[in-house]
Order: C-alpha cells, then sequence, then structure tokens
C-alpha cells in the first residue's frame, strides 16, 4: 500500500463523492457547481493516469465550457424548476433502474478486472514513427498526423453543432446576435477582470499551442483559453456577440477545417493519399494546420456557449 | 541543501494545507454568506500560497518557478473578482443585514 | 490493485452513476448532466486502457488519449446543442419537460416561427 494508492484512493473516494452529490442535489445550480467540481478532480485523475494533454482538454472544455454553458442554461431555465420538482418518478421506475445500473456497473468492473496483462498498446508503433512527424508529443502527433482524418472530422462536428444551435433561433431575430444583452458596470469588478484578464490569456493559449509539439499542450486547450477570454468579455459588457450573419465571422469559423482540407487535398498531389504529408515537411504542415485551427475552433466553442441568436439589432 | 529544501518543502505544503483546511471549517461553521466568503479567500490564498512557495525548490528551472507563482497570482485575481461577485449577489439577496 | 485498475472500477461506477441520473431525472437539464457524467466515466475506462498500455517510454498509449481528447470536444458539442434544444423548448411551450402529452396547440395560434 504505498502512498501513491492512498493519494489515489481518497481522489477516488472524492470524484465518486462528488459524482453522487451532483446527482441528488436539489438545485439545478448546484447540481453544475458540484459537476464542475467533478471536473477538475477527474483533472487530477487524468494527471495520475499519465494523461496530461487530456487532464488539460478535461479542465479547459470538460469542465470549464461545459460548466459555463450549464449554468446559463440553468440559470435561464430557473423557472421550471418547481413544476419540473413536483414529477419526482415513482419507486418501480427507480428500483428498475438502480437494478440496470448496478448490472452495468458490474459488467464494466468486471471488464476492467479482466483486462489482458499485459494491456496491448500501439505505443511501439507511435514512438517508432514519431520522428517522421518531427514533432515531440506522441498525443499531437496522432491527433494530427496519424489519425488525422478524425481531427478533421471532429472540427467539422463542432461546425455542424454550431449551425444546429443557429438553427433554434426564431424566424425574427434570424440572423441576430446571441445571448441577452450584458449589463455594462463601467468600474464593476468583473470589467476589471475582463480587461487584465484577455491579454493574459492570448500570452499562455500562444504558449499551450507552441508548446503542444513537444509538451502537453495543443490547439485544443489553447482555443478553449481565447474562446474564455472572448466569452468573459462578452459577459462584462466589454465586447457584444457578434451578428450571427456576418461574414467575417463566418470566414473566421470556416477558415480553419477549409485550411485542414486543403492539406488534405494536397495530400494527393504531393504524397500520394488524402491528408498525407510529404516527407520533411510534416511539422510546418502540421503547425499551419493548428494555427489555422485554433482561431476557428476558438470562435465555434464560444459561440456554443452564447447560444442561438436572440436579438436583432435596431433599424 | 537538498535536505533544507525537502524540509522547508514539506513544512510549506504542511502550513498550506492547514490553512486550506481552516478555510473549510470556516465555511462549514461560519453564520452567513458574507462571513464565509472571508474566511475562503483569506485562508484559500495564503494557503495556496505556502504551497507554491513549498513547491518552488522543486519546480524545473526558473520558467517552471515563475510558472508556479503565475498560477498563483491567476488563482488570487480569479479568487478576488469572483468573492466580490458573490458578496454582492448575497448582498442583495439577504437585505436584512 | 494498482492505480490503473482503481481508477478503471471508480470509472464503472461514474457509468452507473451516470445512467442512473439520466433515467431518474424528469428535467432535460439534469439528464443532460448526467450524460455528461456518464461521459466522464466512460472517457476513464479509455483512460484506464491507456495507461495500462505504456511502453516505449511514454507514460501511456498515446491512441486511446488522443480518441479522449476528439471525444471531449465532440461531447461537449453535443451538450451545446443539446442544451439550446432545452432552452428553445422552454422558450416555446413554456415548460422544459421532455413528455409526450405536452400540447404544442397552444402555439400555434400564434403563428410563432
Amino acid at each position: 500500500m504505498t502512498l501513491e494508492l492512498v493519494f489515489d484512493i481518497g481522489l477516488a473516494a472524492l470524484v465518486l463523492t462528488v459524482a453522487t452529490w451532483t446527482l441528488l442535489a436539489r438545485e439545478t445550480t448546484a447540481a453544475v457547481i458540484g459537476f464542475v467540481a467533478y471536473g477538475l478532480l477527474l483533472t487530477l485523475v487524468w494527471v495520475r493516469l499519465a494523461a496530461v494533454d487530456v487532464a488539460l482538454t478535461e479542465a479547459a472544455i470538460g469542465s470549464g465550457m461545459t460548466g459555463v454553458l450549464l449554468l446559463t442554461a440553468a440559470a435561464r431555465l430557473r423557472a421550471t424548476e418547481a413544476v419540473a420538482n413536483a414529477e419526482q418518478p415513482g419507486a418501480t421506475l427507480r428500483v428498475v433502474a438502480a437494478l440496470l445500473c448496478v448490472s452495468v456497473f458490474a459488467g464494466l468492473a468486471g471488464i476492467v478486472l479482466l483486462l489482458p496483462e499485459p494491456g496491448p498498446t500501439l505505443a511501439p508503433q507511435a514512438a517508432a514513427n514519431l520522428g517522421s512527424t518531427g514533432l515531440g508529443n506522441a498525443v499531437t502527433a496522432v491527433l494530427l498526423s496519424f489519425r488525422a482524418i478524425d481531427t478533421l472530422l471532429e472540427t467539422v462536428v463542432l461546425l455542424l453543432a454550431l449551425l444546429g444551435v443557429w438553427s433554434l433561433a426564431p424566424d425574427r431575430v434570424w440572423g441576430g446576435r446571441p445571448g441577452p444583452q450584458g449589463n455594462v458596470q463601467r468600474d464593476g469588478v468583473l470589467v476589471f477582470l475582463a480587461q487584465l484578464l484577455p491579454p493574459v490569456g492570448i500570452v499562455v493559449a500562444i504558449h499551450l499551442f507552441w508548446v503542444g509539439a513537444d509538451a502537453p499542450g495543443g490547439k485544443f486547450q489553447a482555443a478553449t483559453i481565447l474562446a474564455a477570454m472572448w466569452i468573459l468579455a462578452q459577459q462584462a459588457g466589454l465586447t457584444d456577440a457578434p451578428p450571427v450573419d456576418r461574414r467575417w465571422l463566418r470566414l473566421v469559423l470556416v477558415a480553419g477545417p477549409a485550411a485542414f482540407l486543403a492539406v488534405g487535398f494536397l495530400g494527393f498531389a504531393a504524397a500520394g493519399a488524402f491528408l498525407a504529408y510529404p516527407a520533411g515537411y510534416a511539422k510546418p504542415l502540421i503547425l499551419f494546420i493548428e494555427a489555422a485551427l485554433m482561431p476557428s475552433i476558438a470562435a465555434t466553442l464560444a459561440l456554443l456557449v452564447a447560444g442561438p441568436p436572440a436579438r436583432t439589432e435596431p433599424p | 541543501m537538498t535536505l533544507v529544501l525537502d524540509i522547508l518543502t514539506v513544512v510549506a505544503v504542511s502550513a498550506g494545507v492547514f490553512f486550506f483546511l481552516a478555510g473549510t471549517v470556516g465555511l462549514l461553521r461560519f453564520p452567513d454568506s458574507l462571513s464565509r466568503l472571508h474566511a475562503l479567500t483569506k485562508a484559500d490564498n495564503l494557503g495556496l500560497g505556502l504551497v507554491v512557495l513549498g513547491l518552488l525548490p522543486r519546480a524545473d528551472g526558473p520558467f517552471g518557478a515563475l510558472k508556479l507563482i503565475a498560477v498563483w497570482l491567476l488563482a488570487q485575481l480569479a479568487g478576488a473578482t469572483v468573492t466580490q461577485l458573490l458578496a454582492r449577489a448575497a448582498r442583495t439577496a439577504e437585505p436584512q443585514e | 490493485m494498482n492505480t490503473a485498475t482503481l481508477f478503471g472500477v471508480v470509472a464503472a461506477a461514474l457509468v452507473a452513476l451516470g445512467l442512473y441520473g439520466l433515467i431518474v431525472h424528469p428535467q432535460p437539464l439534469r439528464k443532460i448532466l448526467a450524460f455528461n457524467l456518464l461521459g466522464g466515466g466512460m472517457f476513464l475506462i479509455f483512460g484506464v486502457v491507456a495507461r495500462r498500455g505504456a511502453a516505449a517510454g511514454m507514460g501511456g498509449d498515446p491512441v486511446p488519449q488522443a480518441l479522449v481528447i476528439t471525444g471531449l470536444v465532440v461531447a461537449f458539442s453535443a451538450t451545446a446543442l443539446a442544451v439550446a434544444l432545452v432552452v428553445r423548448l422552454f422558450e416555446e411551450t413554456g415548460r422544459a419537460i421532455l413528455r409526450s402529452d405536452v400540447s404544442t396547440t397552444e402555439r400555434e395560434v400564434d403563428g410563432e416561427s
């Protein structure tokens, strides 16, 4: 029973407690705050599992962005709490659900405990081919070279989700600005934070993006920080969400996936397959794709949190 | 020298943990939101500062040490702002102060 | 019982808890929350598999880790779309309940959207 295992057991108990509390909390806002804490504890778990890139992504997107999204939704839906809480499901449903969940737990725990030893792994192949990409971080190499098509599809999925969110606007505000009008307190504390933090956030984001080539980091985490800075500025009233029918906004959103696709099709000419990088040009191409993707993903994430258009410009 | 640094790390991190514990006790025991916020900010900022101080000898290079200090400064900034906003919201919600 | 196995069992418990919350809560927003809990647990199982594939000088197999990063982003976009749907449902019908007998005829009259 080493000290690390004691720490791990404590962390595991904390994660389960916070997850249970999130499920059992009475108010949705309290449950969302519990969920944010759960996400941060999961970040620690990811670090214990030696997956620092995933830990960064979990803290940024899984806990931070999702938390902001759910908090604003919980605030907007507060009027429905009383009605919904009156409709608690009956005991039969609870018992059946509990039995189902216990069996799911038993099945998954059995699978985990019966995993083959030693575990099958692709780490040796990844390490062997790492030199051809010119990167030092194996996860970035997998994301942008070995499984680059997954990343391409993922950026397109982000755009499609944004299209889905935008299509939920009522007809009369089609193409308008998302979100409610921020209230500007000229000397408020939030305004102070929103003036102080974005430059720091931009520097940290660019550092994360650059360092992601050889150390944990990368464009997703950097893009999330940029999106968070923009959301902070919007919520402090320093800048307003742009109307969604502006051409520059749509160009920024599409530029990243379009650049990725262009590099992919160039791969046919240069190296014989879709998304193949010609030898020696892998790292510059990867950096170009990441630099093009970062603003697009940041804008997409911020607009996903902002929601569908809700108000139009006064004529 | 490393023994002195290790002792510094253990003492500083333990003191930081003690302050975090004190802040949490304040969170659980104080009667209303404002005093709880007060206990949390003071104790947690000092606790985090002590933890960072204890981890400085273990940072990799001056750049790593600067990053740790930047983490502490950012946490203080965020904590101070959020505490102000929460206190203002608590003040307007419980006007019987 | 090493770190990876312990967190694997924790992940299985999180999946079960999330599934229970998904089935039992009446509010759609709580269901989305429980779905994210479930997602976190599933990604942890990937992480356990990645940790057990530590080889060639790396702490974990990078391929499942990259899959989890992709999964986290896709889960966030799905959550964003689901939340937008729930908020729109609330704005249209005044209630945020997923029951099949909620009538929308009361809104057809004003020719709204």
